[in-house]
């Protein structure tokens, strides 16, 4: 029921302190997308006063977030008949955790097909959880007319880009990737010159004791290339994360726990709440996978981060929705 | 000009019966017959087509997941296709028409149209 991917379980609890969701000096994005995001929490405090909050680099608090993703809504076919009914599920156990997030990230493929009414339904679905939610898009999310306008019309206010944005929370400096946007032919994900421009500023003023915690749809590292699971140019994102002592990579898209350590980065796929795809080549294609009903709730899940101190690795713990 | 059409026609009902070359002379009443490609398991079945000028080409997706077909040089494009949605182009220069899917851009295939 559960995989434990690292042992540094040693959580201070006393130092466990919910602390407001303060952006350091490059936080204008980030800051806004958060208030933007986060209903109740934060929306009395303007941006200006959160710019003027001072910065908490170097500080690091223990806290506890959470990773959904690929919730596919408006997915009806026999893989899971069901979609909203497993992303109820999916909330319901977040509800139900002992440790509430201090915010959550969606790794993508909110929806199905880009529909208006799918991203209605997601926002109506995971705003029951009362939490601070970011989001990245996936492919699914980005296959409207418009090549990604109606995600950008639901999430994008405050971002750059096709959706890139960075903020920090309780020390730790979270970024989110787009890596669906403009894709070339033959190739695999893209995270483009213009967002790894944007990267490489935004990392730079940062000390490379500061935790990195970086979310995109697809992986960033290749898994199989054959099914364009990867992506393309990441190395060179890579190489601006190399001298951080503690990166954490987090993706959706291929529905299922992988992980890969190269260096101080590690790599983390995870389930999806909608339908499980075949292991790499364990199949002719991706694609969703068909299994037993009764089986299903055992291939969906959701992730558990927590995050404890300096480069310590941050615990992720993976349960499933059976 | 119109004075030589109808002998051009009368050698191009002959060349048709009587050779394979007889698409390049009759064009689109002989070369119109339509060709279908399907989308399946993350792939473009078949991956190349070789077709006649003036043919249409229609795409059919029978995965589970979406698909686009979209030319490398951005001549052509479909919508998101979901489960049996269907995409059709009618080429009428000919050439090498390289494209993919614009969501899954490992996928690829070619229509050359000759």
């Amino acid at each position: 029921m559960f995989d434990h991917h690292h042992h540094d379980h040693d959580l201070d609890e006393s130092g466990l302190s919910r602390r407001g969701l303060l952006t350091r000096c490059a936080g204008w994005a980030g800051t806004a997308a958060l208030y933007t995001m986060a209903g109740g929490v934060a929306s009395s405090m303007s941006i200006d006063a959160a710019l003027a909050a001072k910065p908490i680099m170097g500080k690091t608090k223990p806290f506890t977030f959470l990773q959904i993703s690929d919730t596919h809504l408006g997915f009806d076919k026999p893989a899971n008949p069901n979609t909203r009914a497993t992303a109820l599920e999916a909330v319901a156990k977040i509800k139900a955790l002992a440790q509430k997030p201090d915010l959550i990230l969606h790794t993508g493929d909110i929806t199905h097909l880009s529909k208006d009414e799918q991203f209605d339904d997601a926002k109506q679905i995971l705003s029951d959880l009362g939490t601070p939610i970011f989001y990245v898009p996936g492919e699914h999310d980005f296959l409207d007319e418009g090549g990604g306008k109606t995600f950008l019309a639901h999430y994008g206010q405050n971002t750059l880009g096709t959706g890139w944005y960075s903020f920090d929370h309780n020390g730790v400096h979270f970024v989110a990737l787009n890596n669906v946007a403009n894709l070339k032919p033959g190739g695999m994900a893209h995270i483009g010159d213009d967002q790894l421009a944007w990267l490489k500023k935004d990392l730079a003023g940062l000390s490379s004791s500061t935790p990195i915690v970086v979310f995109a749809h697809i992986p960033l590292w290749t898994v199989y290339e054959e099914w364009g699971w990867g992506t393309d140019d990441s190395a060179q994102a890579l190489g601006f994360l190399r001298r951080f002592g503690s990166v954490t990579v987090l993706n959706g898209h291929i529905h299922q726990v992988l992980q890969k350590v190269d260096g101080n980065i590690n790599f983390h796929s995870a389930r999806s709440t909608a339908y499980p795809q075949p292991a790499p080549g364990a199949a002719p294609s991706p694609g969703p996978l068909k299994v037993p009903t009764e089986q299903l709730p055992s291939m969906l899940g959701i992730r558990t981060a927590t995050f404890t101190r300096g480069t310590a690795p941050i615990a992720l713990i993976d349960s499933t929705l059976a | 000009m119109s004075f030589y059409l109808p002998s051009v026609r009368s050698v191009a009902f002959l060349l048709a019966l009587s050779t394979p070359m007889a698409g390049l002379f009759a064009g689109q009443a002989l070369a119109a017959a339509p060709v279908k490609v399907a989308i399946k398991g993350f792939a473009f079945v078949p991956q190349i087509v070789t077709v006649a000028p003036g043919t249409t080409v229609t795409w059919t997706n029978a995965d589970e997941d979406p698909h686009t077909v979209v030319a490398n040089d951005k001549g052509f494009r479909s919508a998101a296709m979901d489960t049996d949605d269907s995409y059709s182009f009618t080429f009428t220069k000919p050439g090498d028409y390289a494209y993919f899917c614009s969501l899954h851009p490992h996928m690829t295939g070619k229509v050359v149209v000759k």
